[in-house]
């Protein structure tokens, strides 16, 4: 039997990043598990992008002062490592009429809110990413501070800094269920303890909705498969991730040199798998040489998988509940949650210590749903 | 010979020292490893490095080779041209 503060399941960038922010305010007795090895989840699968280009005024907030806080995180964490940030942009290319008028509203919406995104004709794209097809695009959106980052060298740095303030981990160790009594949490039993807790965040990632229902809150969220190949490296080519949402890739050469692209699959059912499979590969070798034909000189040499964890309007549930006193969740990011990482730390933080939030948090709410109209959905996803 | 020379992923260029100093960190298994310093994610997929570090993650924590993981194994087998396997699926259709 373990007293503990506050338990937070998962231990991927969410989970990192929430430890940290609350330690780092004082809050001790922080407990961190996790199923698997350090970063088995969505977040050691995920593409390595950090962008600031949303169609919903919540994600560019999000991903805005996320992206604030990457700039300066090898500071504020004082890692030693290097967290591979490179900012040369995201470069979204528009395949249709109809899509250039929507990315006009995008950019418009990201300007007013201090991102600095800009529409590019055809040409212009070609001088940033000369090897694109000028017959796969009609036009193109561009914001330079998008870019890479390492998933793992990013968690790490947030692991060790909450470490350091105190924050305990333990791996390979996975809930089994939470016990609640009159609308609070008494315990929560693990493979290796039992916690004495009241607080718990569920930062579960893929398996978000099973953990909030082991606790009875409902959360309307699953997994989806998404799968990424990575090629060898060669010398640098290309500054920007490439994105398109209509032919369903991104794709960009990492620092180290390999380029990493990745697509989702459109008839992609609900689960947890998140095995390879070769219809992916030859999708995405079909997508890549369509819009960027010399990337099929290079050989591909791995392929995974991982999961999305959807949301109903593709944002994030950054909330406590009427459920269950002391339950919060960051979860459904859609794909993202590697790229709003900081945000969720924060605003979990400050929802759990009852401080004023730095954004509004009724969009983000999961209170949302009970009157939703899929009215703002996120589109930019792929 | 210092552990700094010794090459123990030929792929990625990581020394048994790198190896050995995240394990003295605390991380105690291969996909740790993989993912900190990209051991096993090179052409070769592991297959050079993938003993050679079950074996020093055998002796560091005292456990019986036999019982230490070694990465997942994952698709490609080796290298394949994106635009052949792009071509290929033109001459099935």
């Amino acid at each position: 039997m373990m007293k503990a503060n506050i338990l937070i399941i998962g231990a991927g960038i969410s989970g990192v990043s929430v430890a940290y922010n609350l330690a780092k305010k004082g809050v001790q007795g922080i407990y961190v598990i996790d199923k698997g090895y350090f970063t088995n989840g969505s977040t050691g699968r995920c593409g390595a992008g950090v962008r600031q280009q949303w169609a919903t005024e919540n994600n560019c907030i999000l991903a805005k002062k996320s992206m604030e806080f990457f700039e300066k995180a090898k500071e504020i964490l004082d890692y030693d490592d290097d967290l591979e940030l490179k900012q040369e942009g995201y470069l979204i290319l528009a395949t249709s009429k109809k899509e250039h008028n929507e990315f006009t509203k995008n950019v418009k919406l990201q300007n007013k809110l201090g991102i600095p995104s800009h529409q590019l004709t055809k040409s212009e794209a070609l001088k940033i990413v000369p090897h694109l097809n000028p017959d796969a695009f009609i036009s193109a959106t561009y914001c330079p501070s998008d870019g890479h980052l390492n998933p793992f060298k990013m968690s790490e740095a947030y692991y060790l800094a909450a470490r350091k303030l105190g924050v305990t981990f333990s791996f390979f160790e996975e809930a089994l269920s939470i016990e609640t009594k009159d609308k609070k949490i008494v315990q929560v039993r693990t493979n290796k303890n039992v916690y004495q807790v009241t607080k718990v965040i569920n930062v579960a990632g893929g398996y978000a909705q099973e953990i909030g229902a082991m606790a009875g809150v409902e959360i309307p969220v699953y997994s989806e498969k998404h799968e990424i190949l990575a090629t060898e490296p060669i010398e640098k080519i290309q500054g920007p991730m490439v994105m398109s949402f209509s032919k369903n890739i991104y794709c960009q050469q990492v620092p180290q040199g390999a380029f990493l692209m990745g697509r989702g699959n459109p008839d992609a059912v609900k689960s947890h798998d998140m095995e390879s499979s070769w219809q992916f590969l030859d999708e995405m070798a079909k997508t890549v040489t369509d819009i960027m034909p010399l990337i099929g000189n290079l050989h591909v040499i791995r392929q995974w998988g991982g999961s999305y964890n959807m949301s109903p309007d593709r944002q994030p549930i950054i909330s406590d509940t009427d459920q269950l006193d002391g339950f919060y969740m960051g979860c459904g990011f859609s794909g993202h949650g590697f790229m709003f990482a900081p945000m969720t730390g924060l605003l979990l933080s400050e929802m759990i210590l009852g401080e004023e939030s730095t954004v509004d948090l009724s969009t983000l709410s999961l209170d949302r749903f009970k009157d939703f109209s899929y009215k703002k959905i996120e589109k930019s996803v792929v | 010979m210092s552990k700094k020379d010794i090459i123990i992923c030929r792929c990625e260029d990581i020394t048994l020292q790198q190896i050995h100093d995240l394990m003295d960190q605390g991380y105690t298994t291969f996909e740790d490893l993989k993912r900190l310093l990209r051991v096993g994610m090179g052409s070769c997929q592991g297959n050079t490095c993938g003993h050679l570090i079950q074996r020093e993650i055998s002796k560091h924590f005292n456990i019986p080779i036999e019982e230490v993981e070694i990465h997942k194994v994952r698709p490609v087998t080796t290298g394949v041209l994106i635009k052949k396997i792009a071509e290929d699926l033109d001459d099935e259709s």
